[in-house]
């Protein structure tokens, strides 16, 4: 196994709802290595979404050891865990998450906007990001003028553009049909395989699942079993 | 500004909106622009008027004159360096609306009590030499189109005359002056008091109000003083201000203006703070998952509290800009009322700087709440 890419110790997450305080993940103990592809199951309210989004920077463990591309990113600041996320990580939602307003090209240039490239070179990386995903000829469209998996891709392409080692997916193809959705895990698959891309793909989908090169099951908050695919 | 696609397409999220938003804030502009436009240029006169000058009139009223016996004992106060005098003469030409500020002067002692009145030697003295002669200013000369040698009749709301009972009074052309530093000033004109004083049906022997001026510009509330204590208890007491009080009073005839503008202005853009306010507070919240996936994407809790808040600037000072230019274009339409011609800088200067202030107390609020937005909360809905 290759260095690892995420490596989670002992993390447990509490949220305070008032005076209620909701364990949601208790002591777990995670390692993602290097170019995996992983696709994390469980039933609703397990905690996946949870896990994910300390995976990827978004929400801090309230105790333990999160390790994500090399760095200990529990202990980052706000504004250092934002810069790290805009190095590291790409980010696609079940619901695309793309800005209504914004062209599918602007709305892929949003990360590279906070690096110090120049328009130029923003608009050929853009390109390039929007060719991988397929959608070239769709790139002076609004999100509202894409289909479903148009606009996943775009939120693809998005996640892509800024080159990060780890893509974090909350149930990508979740809204979208079957066929779209093997389109769009196949795309995974090949910047898994292709570009060196490491993947945790939050899904219900048990064929979604198949894509990957590892599946784990997340139940009530801790990782029942970890089989290789 | 790389940013500038992201902060305008979310300004114009809601199109409906933002143009009744904006248009709200163009009109409280334009409003701005056009009280604050006369309010400056009245206060203009105020703002020029010279430390170095007394003006004494009546204390009964403004319009009160004062005998023209009252020169010697002006002179003989300690602290007075020289001492001239005018009168309201009321006059307009041709037609009421073409208001002309004309005076009868000593044209000799004026001029020593007023050196900012510049005009050719041999004009000034073509004016000592003509008795119905008028020294027209710049402004106003270019207004009627006079020239020397043109006879020019003026009708006076206050003057008759002692030969024919009429109000019209007949003048001729001599020359033209200008005043430094302040071209306004010569909307007007000047003409012998000795001719006026001899063929006027009444009154005569009076002026309308004095000017002082002072050796030591330090002792002019001394001097005021000594002048007013001088004539108390005689049968024509006087009020001595310096040419600035002089000039604010002038004003205050027609109630306080900078006041009214400033209260109506107040009230324009309070309302305008809470109407812009909540329209940014609710964009805001609009877009609460949008701001999020921002945040995701690595954009600092800083960068997106600036990116509301440049959305806000940007908003104000747009329409801002579009109101203050509808007024600069609308403000020669008051030339009559103001006498000036164009939208004094200075408004549109102090107009940049409330839109300033109104982006940012309007845009402050929904800028902090976006950068404290939570990114787990915002993306699942809570
Ligand atoms: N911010 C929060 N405050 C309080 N409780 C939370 C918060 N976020 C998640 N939870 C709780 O934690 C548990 C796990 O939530 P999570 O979203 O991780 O589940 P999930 O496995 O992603 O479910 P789903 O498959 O429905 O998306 C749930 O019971 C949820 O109510
Ligand atoms: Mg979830």
């Amino acid at each position: 196994m290759s260095e690892a890419i995420v490596s989670l110790r002992n993390v447990v997450k509490r949220y305070q709802r008032g005076k209620q305080t909701v364990e949601v993940l208790h002591g777990l103990n995670l390692e993602i290595a290097n170019g995996e592809f992983v696709a994390l199951m469980g039933p609703s309210g397990s905690g996946k979404t949870t896990l994910l989004n300390l995976i990827g920077g978004l929400d801090r463990a309230t105790e333990g050891e999160v390790i994500v591309a090399g760095e200990r990113i529990d202990q980052l600041s706000s504004g250092g865990l934002a810069k790290w996320r805009a190095r590291h990580v790409g980010f696609v939602f079940q619901f695309y998450n793309l800005m209504p307003m914004l062209t599918a090209e602007r709305n892929v240039e949003l990360p590279l906007l906070l690096t110090s490239l120049n328009g130029a070179q923003r608009k050929q990386n853009v390109a390039a990001a929007l060719a991988v995903v397929g959608l070239a000829d769709r790139a002076r469209h609004k999100p509202s003028e894409l289909s479903g998996g148009q606009a996943q891709r775009v939120a693809i392409a998005r996640a892509l553009v800024a080159d990060p080692t780890l893509l974090v997916c909350d149930e990508p193809t979740g809204d979208l049909d079957r066929k779209t959705a093997d389109e769009i895990l196949h795309l995974l698959q090949v910047l898994n395989r292709e570009h060196g891309k490491s993947i945790v793909m939050v899904t219900h989908d048990p064929k979604a699942a198949d894509y990957a090169s590892r599946q784990m099951h997340v139940d009530k908050g801790a990782l029942v079993q970890a089989e290789a695919a | 500004m790389k940013f500038f696609p992201l902060i305008w397409s979310a300004l114009w999220r809601k199109k409906l909106r933002t143009i009744f938003t904006l248009l709200s804030i163009v009109i409280a502009f334009l409003l701005f622009g056009m009280l604050q436009g006369v309010n400056a240029a009245f206060q203009r006169g105020v703002d020029n008027a010279n430390v170095n000058r007394l003006v004494v009139t009546s204390r009964i009223s403004l319009t009160e004159a004062l005998p023209i016996s009252q020169m010697q004992l002006l002179e003989s106060v300690k602290g007075v360096a020289a001492v001239a005098h005018a009168t309201w003469f009321g006059a307009y030409y041709q037609d009421p609306k073409n208001f002309i500020f004309a005076a009868p002067v000593e044209i000799d002692r004026y001029l020593k009590v007023v050196p900012e009145i510049k005009s050719a030697p041999e004009q000034l003295d073509a004016l000592r030499h003509t008795r119905d002669g008028i020294l027209v200013g710049l402004v106003a000369a270019k207004k009627y189109g006079w020239k020397i040698g043109d006879r020019v009749p003026l009708h006076s709301t206050i003057w008759t005359r002692k030969s024919d009972g009429q109000s019209d009074w007949d003048f001729q052309v001599v020359g033209f002056y200008d005043f430094t530093g302040n071209a306004s000033q010569t909307d007007g004109a000047l003409f012998n008091f000795d001719y006026f004083d001899e063929a006027r049906a009444f009154r005569r022997g009076s002026v309308g109000w004095w000017v002082v001026s002072l050796s030591d510009p330090n002792q002019s509330s001394q001097v005021a003083a000594a002048i007013d204590k001088l004539f108390e208890n005689s049968a024509d007491e006087t009020k001595t201000q310096s040419e600035k009080e002089f000039a604010q009073s002038f004003l205050k005839q027609f109630g306080d203006i900078n006041f009214i503008v400033k209260a109506i202005l107040f009230a324009v853009f309070f309302t305008l703070l809470f109407l812009t306010g909540n329209t940014m507070m609710q964009s805001v919240r609009e877009r609460v998952p949008e701001l999020a996936v921002l945040k995701t994407l690595g954009y600092s809790d800083t960068a997106v509290l600036t990116l509301v808040l440049v959305e806000s600037v940007l908003l104000c000072l747009l329409a801002a800009a579009i109101g203050l230019g509808i007024a600069e274009l609308l403000f020669p339409l008051l030339k009559s009322v103001v006498g000036e011609v164009r939208l004094p800088p200075s408004v549109l200067l102090a107009g940049g700087g409330v839109a300033l202030v109104l982006a940012i107390l309007t845009g402050l609020p929904p800028a902090w709440r976006a950068k404290r937005l939570d990114i787990v909360d915002a993306l699942a809905g809570r």
